[in-house]
């Protein structure tokens, strides 16, 4: 427990906080790629996962898609970023994207079509257009998936923006890498318990953002069952309909894509 | 591209030692997390419970988890243990809820036909609920391999091998196409063992395959 004694005394010391190398601008550097890489993925993925889940066309390019990102390395594709662009805020922010992209395009597109039929067909009888449908009725409907996929994403582009690091881009990386190569190994669990309070931090904000979205005050749960009807159950599969309101009851975001 | 094939060699030194690490955690996450789901599933505040703890694990940067794992358990820094443990800890986090989840999917008449043809309830989860659970399993299953392929790779910036090594390497001596070489053979790896998973989880489950007929005729006689 010796390491974790001097960790702690080096983070409860002022004087480590200060300065262009300090922790407090670490952690603004590490704030800096997360919140690049968050948002980009939101622009690349809600979009598509929206089109996606409204239409029901191209589900296959989700499933696919998703699993190709997944598969591609981050670190690989983040070093060869540098080399190829040099340093700056573009190779993280496309290396980060990788793990931003899938959870956030499989929440949106989950959420938004597992949005109860009967409650899109009413909005369209009452007359609404397609548009409307989709951002009045569906994205609110959607919006505790779509938050849960926010909240897989980020946790997952805080953890790994540890790696820029590596390719001399800071962050709090910086005290792993350095911490390791120097053999210094208190260094490098500061490191580590910093970008760790940081995730959780950043993921009990996002946990409260996703139980404040459900919609409704409980509706979703008092709808009586049985009227969902059994010709429907049997259409879309019992399945789908059982987790997806199982789902909406916890607040719990899946981080799959069903096929 | 050229790299690769001049280094196949290597490339498939790294790869095992890649498998080795990203695979034995699979392994060993599903051991534990397939139990414990299904004793958890009924139980409502044990549920919810591991839920928060899985979620809480799964929180923990994996980099930051391989660097303080060896202060909690009695291994070496840089040791290959530690990958392994973390990830085994990553991967059963993420099965503890897709196992219960799963067998949520199962339907309710179809455990109710069970318990009326004489199944007591362990015989009825081992040859039941557990087997009609496994395409639901298996879509976590992917995810959760592929993920751990693309971490292990990770692990090389401090030092863990496997094919991230050549990220390292070619960074470090500025060759780009031996980091390309790398991106390619863990793609490919990842792709590989996600379809070997799909394939693996169609053979468990034939009656999938019979078709919606077959689906209809369960759901007729539930």
């Amino acid at each position: 427990m010796n390491f974790l004694q001097q960790a702690l005394s080096y983070i409860f010391t002022a004087a480590n906080w200060g300065g262009p190398a300090g922790l407090a601008a670490r952690i603004a550097e590490h704030l800096q790629y997360t919140v690049v890489a968050v948002l980009v993925s939101v622009l690349v993925a809600v979009p598509i996962g929206m089109l996606i889940g409204h239409t029901g066309r191209g589900t296959f390019l989700v499933v696919t898609g998703v699993n190709a990102l997944r598969a591609l390395p981050t670190l690989g594709v983040l070093l060869l970023g540098v080399l190829l662009w040099g340093l700056g805020l573009v190779p993280p922010t496309v290396a980060l994207m990788l793990l931003g992209i899938p959870p956030l395009l499989a929440g949106t597109y989950a959420g938004i079509a597992n949005v109860d039929r009967a409650v899109v067909d009413a909005a369209r009888s009452m007359g609404m257009t397609e548009s409307r449908v989709l951002l009045r009725v569906e994205v609110p409907n959607a919006m505790p998936l779509i938050l849960g996929g926010l909240r897989t994403a980020t946790l997952q582009i805080v953890a790994t923006a540890t790696v820029a690091a590596y390719a001399s881009l800071g962050g709090l990386g910086r005290y792993l890498i350095d911490g390791i190569k120097v053999r210094q190994f208190y260094l490098a669990l500061v490191g580590a318990l910093m970008v760790t309070a940081l995730a959780l931090i950043l993921d009990a904000a996002l946990a409260i953002a996703v139980w404040t979205s459900v919609p409704g005050t409980g509706r979703l749960r008092r709808m009586p069952q049985p009227l969902l009807g059994d010709e429907v159950v049997l259409e879309s599969g019992a399945r789908s309909q059982r987790t997806s309101v199982a789902r909406y009851e916890r607040g719990d975001p899946s981080l799959t894509v069903e096929e | 591209m050229r790299y690769l094939l001049s280094h196949l060699d290597d490339a498939w030194a790294l790869t095992v030692i890649h498998l080795r690490l990203s695979l034995i955690p699979i392994v060993l996450g599903l051991l534990i997390a397939v139990p414990l789901g299904a004793l958890i599933q009924r139980t409502t505040t044990l549920r919810r419970l591991t839920t928060i703890t899985a979620s809480i694990i799964f929180t923990i940067p994996s980099l930051a988890l391989f660097v303080v794992l060896p202060l909690i358990i009695p291994t070496r820094i840089l040791d290959e243990a530690n990958v392994i443990v973390a990830l085994t800890l990553y991967t059963t986090a993420l099965l503890v809820r897709a196992v219960p989840e799963a067998l949520d999917a199962v339907p309710e008449p179809v455990r109710d036909a069970a318990t009326a043809v004489g199944y007591k309830p362990l015989v009825r989860m081992l040859k039941v609920e557990l087997p009609l659970s496994i395409p639901v399993l298996i879509a976590s299953l992917r995810v959760v391999a592929v993920t751990n392929i693309s971490m292990v790779s990770v692990g090389s910036v401090i030092g863990i091998g496997g094919l991230g090594t050549w990220f390292t390497e070619g960074y470090q001596s500025d060759k780009s196409d031996q980091i390309i070489a790398g991106i390619i053979a863990i793609f490919v790896l990842a792709i590989v063992i996600d379809t070997l998973i799909m394939f693996g989880g169609r053979l468990l489950t034939p009656w999938t395959r019979a078709g919606r007929v077959g689906r209809s005729k369960v759901k007729a006689a539930a």
